[in-house]
Formats: structure tokens, C-alpha cells, sequence
């Protein structure tokens, strides 16, 4: 009779247990719905605002000229300049962060002894997560003075160079350089660190220096996982808009290192606010632009992923 | 006589507090194979990176004794250890090549120790391909990825790798055990073929195959040599007790 008992009461517990399952399940993939319905509904939604304004103003237009007068009378829409800086500001900007982000990981995974990396990772960890807007107030009281003197210096006889007082291309690139060097240096840094220690010994039992080691073997094997780091490094040097916006000096000009600058992201920051009609609609033109921009980063970086997972 | 090519005396290693080599005193015959058994753990391969200063790599790593190549202290300090290991080359038990292609594999030792020219290069490459019984199957198709290898190729291919910067002494650890009999029968020929050139030191778990390839075998245990004979002798008669149980199968 006692063992009968036990049965039921176990029974019943089973499918309290069941339903609790269930429930957790059901959970978690609206969880999981959540975040794609999100990535879905910001597609089309900036799809559906961002596509009417290229059939007013038209798509040479805005994507192949350069006079950006969103409100004068005669109101034009070009953001070839735009464009143009944030493709050469973030490719600079990654020309200089990533070197220094990848020898930075050599140094955390191969070089460093373990109680000064113990130093230097957490560190590296902290830069990742100090806010943009820091970023962007040290490059303006720091960095800005420094670039105006050598602006002064430079086009001291310069008749015609608009001075802009170290607000320009230059400083974005600094500050977003220093920005992506976090992600740079985690992602190389874990990609060394898969490498299978005994390639690397093969190589020292060939009798190769341990330098020659790190540049012939050790990073041509974590290649995929570096490149992957660059890319997620320009992804992020591409969708940057509080920091620059304080350093680059915000008008639309030809991307030269001493002009002042403005990227994708900043001209919606500086603009939203009071913009309306058709200037708002190609506000949102240029969001989709940077929206394309990061799906094609997106989709290099899981073709750099597969290749990965095939080699 | 036979040569001597390398000598230990009283050779310890420590591992921070562990005591992992005692006393090891060896003398190691030019142009033989002489094998390392004995159970997991009793130092053998830790015996066996020290004759190329591998064990320098390892943090907490203590030596005290001597390693004599050619009657020249290697612990010297003086000592180039890249020179060293150019003489004294490694083969690893997991086959390892480089992701790059067969031939950047066997180029890359030449490379590092400054040897430049396309010829030059190309006579390396396929004289040590030849060497490891491996060009057969691989001189057509030089520049693919040596990563598409099967895994007894990919080890003969390190074997090459090895040879191909011009060593005396070749360490081998444990290079057939991630293999399959018929690519292992294959390295065992191959290391029968070896001797003539270079004097091989290889560590085996495989009491079977220092049978088979080997001239002397040492019996390491708990970091000291139990017995070191010629392989015959000590297959045949061994000396020691342990040594009987061991190789009889009673532990290990």
C-alpha cells in the first residue's frame, strides 16, 4: 500500500516537473524570438524609412554628390563625402589600431610572463568598457589642442586652409584607433592562444628563435581568428558615432586629415534632433547606408568563420 | 668501440618540487636507435627534451648534471640553443605540420637558418621528402596544404620537416602511437633506414616496436633508469627484476 502511495505522489510529480519543462522551454525561445523579431522588424523598418527618400531626391543624388545644404531653399542631399569619411577614417583608423592590437596580443599571449599579463588583461578589459562619450571628451580636451598646434604649424602659410581648431579627420582616427584596440587584442589574443602549443614547439625544435616562431608559425595559424578580430574591430570603428562626433569637428567636408569631418554616424546624431520632410527621410537614407555597410561586415566575418570551422 | 654520441651524467630534473629525473647516466651510440620504455609518467619523454633543451621551455624547469653532444656540454652557458636544436632535430607524437603547403613545411628550417635560393631550397625538399619514404606520394603536389595529408603522411612529412635542416641526433616521442599499424609499420622502416645517417633516440610505449627498431634499450621508472642494455640482451635476459614484470606485462 505504501509503495503504491509513493508511485502516485511520484506521478504526480513527474508531470508537475513536465510543465515546469515546458514552461522553461517556451521561455526561452521567446527569448531567442525576441532578439531575432528585433534584428527583423530594425531591417525593415529601416528599409521602409530609409528607401522613400532615394526615390525623391534620387539616388545619384544623395550617393554621388557632395553638397550636403539639407536646409537652404534649394535643399541638396549629397553624401558622397559622408560616405567617403567614414570608409577612409575607419580604414585608417584600423591601419593604425590593428597592428598595434595584434602585437599587443602577441605580447599577452606569448610573450608577457604570466603575473604581468595578469596586469595587462584586465586593463585591456577596462579600455573596452569605458564609455564612448569618455573617449570623446579626453580626445577633445587632449588630442584637439595637440592637433590644432600642429594645424598651425603646418598650414602656417596656407592661404586658403579652413583652420578648425584640431577638430578633424585626424582625431577621429586616433580616437577610434584607441577605441577598437580592445577588441583587436581580445579576439587575436584567444586566437593565439588556440594555436596547438606543439606547432609552435616543432617550430623552436627546427631551431627557430621564438620571435620568428610568432611570425612564421604562431599568427599564420590563428590567422582566421585575427582576421576575425580585424573585421569585428572595423564593424565596431564603423558604427562609432558619441566619441567622434566630439573630436572630428561635425561639417561635411572632403575626408583630408586636417578637414573637419562628418562620419555616417554622426551626421544622424547631429541632425535627428531637429531635422523634418524629406531632410529626416535621407537621415534615415544614411542610416540604411551604415546598416548595409555592417550586414556586408557581418556577412565577411561568418564567411571568415565557416572557412574556419572547414580549414 | 662503438661511437658515443651523446652522454648524461648524473643528470636530475626538477619540476618545482618534483623530482622528475635522478642520476641518469647514459651513453647513447652514434648511428643507433636506442629506445625508451617504461610506464607513463616515469620521465622518459622528459628525458628525452632534454637532449634538445626542450624542457627549456617549461616554466620551474631545474636541471643539474650534464649532457654531453659530441663530448660539448649542451647546458653550457655559452651554449646557441638554435644551433643546438639544428643538430638535434624533434619528431612530436601528434603529426603537426605547419598550415602551409608541403613544401613551405620542409622550406621552412632551411628558411629560418638562411638558406635562400629556389634550387637550393628545391634539392633540400626533395632529398629529405626522399629520406622520409614520403616523396612517392607527395612530389606531384608539392604546393598543397600539407593539412589535407593523411595522418601517416602528415608524420612522415615531420620526419622530413626534421631532416631537412641537416640534424645528427633525431628525438623521436612516441611518433607512431597516434597512428594506424600500417602507417606505423611504415616509420618503423623508415627509422630502420634512418640509422645509417643519424643517431635516433626514440621514446615507445610499445614494448613490441623497441623490439622491432631499436639496438639498446633503456627501462626508465619513477625517474631512474632501471636498466639500459643492448635490446636483445634486455628483451632476452633482463637484468633487473622490474624490468622482467614490466616487460612481461605484469604493470605499466
Amino acid at each position: 500500500m505504501r509503495q503504491i502511495d509513493s508511485i502516485l505522489y511520484r506521478s504526480s510529480q513527474v508531470s508537475c516537473a513536465q510543465a515546469i519543462e515546458k514552461a522553461a522551454e517556451m521561455i526561452f525561445s521567446l527569448c531567442a524570438f525576441t532578439a531575432v523579431g528585433a534584428v527583423f522588424s530594425i531591417t525593415l523598418y529601416m528599409i521602409a524609412n530609409g528607401v522613400p527618400a532615394v526615390f525623391q531626391a534620387g539616388v545619384k543624388e544623395i550617393l554621388f554628390t557632395t553638397v550636403w545644404q539639407p536646409t537652404a531653399t534649394e535643399p541638396s542631399f549629397g553624401i558622397l563625402y559622408v560616405i567617403l569619411t567614414s570608409i577612409i577614417g575607419t580604414f585608417l583608423a584600423v591601419l593604425l589600431g590593428v597592428p598595434v592590437g595584434i602585437l599587443a596580443a602577441v605580447f599577452l599571449a606569448e610573450v608577457a610572463p604570466r603575473r604581468l599579463a595578469a596586469v595587462v588583461r584586465p586593463a585591456v578589459e577596462l579600455l573596452a568598457g569605458i564609455p564612448s562619450v569618455i573617449y570623446g571628451v579626453l580626445g577633445m580636451m587632449i588630442l584637439n589642442p595637440l592637433m590644432y598646434r600642429l594645424e598651425q604649424r603646418i598650414f602656417a602659410d596656407s592661404q586658403t586652409h579652413q583652420f578648425t581648431g584640431g577638430a578633424n579627420l585626424l582625431s577621429a582616427v586616433f580616437v577610434l584607433a584607441l577605441m577598437i584596440l580592445p577588441t583587436v587584442i581580445n579576439i587575436s589574443e584567444a586566437a593565439l592562444l588556440a594555436v596547438p602549443p606543439e606547432l609552435k614547439a616543432s617550430s623552436l625544435a627546427l631551431g627557430a628563435s621564438p620571435v620568428q616562431t610568432i611570425f612564421q608559425v604562431t599568427i599564420p595559424a590563428a590567422r582566421s581568428g585575427i582576421l576575425a578580430a580585424v573585421v569585428l574591430g572595423v564593424g565596431r570603428a564603423v558604427g562609432e558615432a558619441m566619441a567622434i562626433s566630439l573630436v572630428s569637428g561635425n561639417s561635411v567636408n572632403l575626408p583630408l586629415p586636417f578637414h573637419s569631418v562628418r562620419f555616417l554616424t554622426t551626421a544622424i546624431v547631429s541632425e535627428m534632433g531637429y531635422a523634418g520632410g524629406l531632410h529626416r527621410q535621407v537621415l534615415f537614407t544614411i542610416g540604411l547606408v551604415l546598416f548595409v555597410f555592417i550586414m556586408i561586415i557581418n556577412g565577411i566575418l561568418s564567411s571568415i568563420l565557416k572557412g574556419e570551422k572547414r580549414g | 668501440m662503438p661511437q658515443i654520441k651523446i652522454r648524461t651524467d648524473k643528470l636530475n630534473l626538477y619540476y618545482g618540487a618534483n623530482h622528475a629525473l635522478k642520476d641518469i647516466t647514459l651513453s647513447i651510440r652514434s648511428h643507433a636507435v636506442t629506445a625508451l620504455i617504461g610506464p607513463s609518467g616515469c620521465g622518459k619523454s622528459t628525458f628525452l627534451k632534454t637532449l634538445n633543451r626542450m624542457n627549456d621551455l617549461t616554466d620551474g624547469v631545474r636541471i643539474t648534471g650534464k649532457v654531453y653532444l659530441d663530448g660539448a656540454d649542451i647546458y653550457h652557458p655559452g651554449v646557441d640553443v638554435m644551433a643546438l636544436r639544428k643538430q638535434v632535430g624533434m619528431v612530436f607524437q601528434q603529426p603537426n605540420p605547419f598550415p602551409m603547403s608541403i613544401y613551405d613545411n620542409i622550406a621552412y628550417g632551411p628558411r629560418i637558418h638562411g638558406i635562400k635560393g629556389k634550387e637550393r631550397l628545391d634539392e633540400i625538399v626533395e632529398r629529405s621528402l626522399r629520406q622520409a619514404a614520403i616523396w612517392e606520394e607527395t612530389g606531384d603536389r608539392l604546393h598543397k596544404p600539407a593539412l589535407g595529408l593523411s595522418g601517416g603522411q602528415k608524420q612522415r612529412l615531420c620526419i622530413a620537416r626534421a631532416l631537412a635542416v641537416g640534424p645528427e641526433v633525431l628525438l623521436m616521442d612516441e611518433p607512431t602511437s597516434a597512428l594506424d599499424p600500417v602507417s606505423t609499420l611504415k616509420v618503423e622502416e623508415l627509422i630502420g633506414q634512418l640509422k645509417r645517417k643519424y643517431t635516433i633516440v626514440i621514446v615507445t610505449h610499445n614494448m613490441q616496436q623497441a623490439a622491432r627498431v631499436s639496438d639498446e634499450t633503456a627501462f626508465f621508472l619513477m625517474g631512474e633508469v632501471v636498466e639500459f642494455a643492448s635490446t636483445d640482451r634486455l628483451f632476452a635476459q633482463p637484468a633487473d627484476r622490474k624490468t622482467l614484470e614490466y616487460i612481461t606485462g605484469k604493470f605499466g
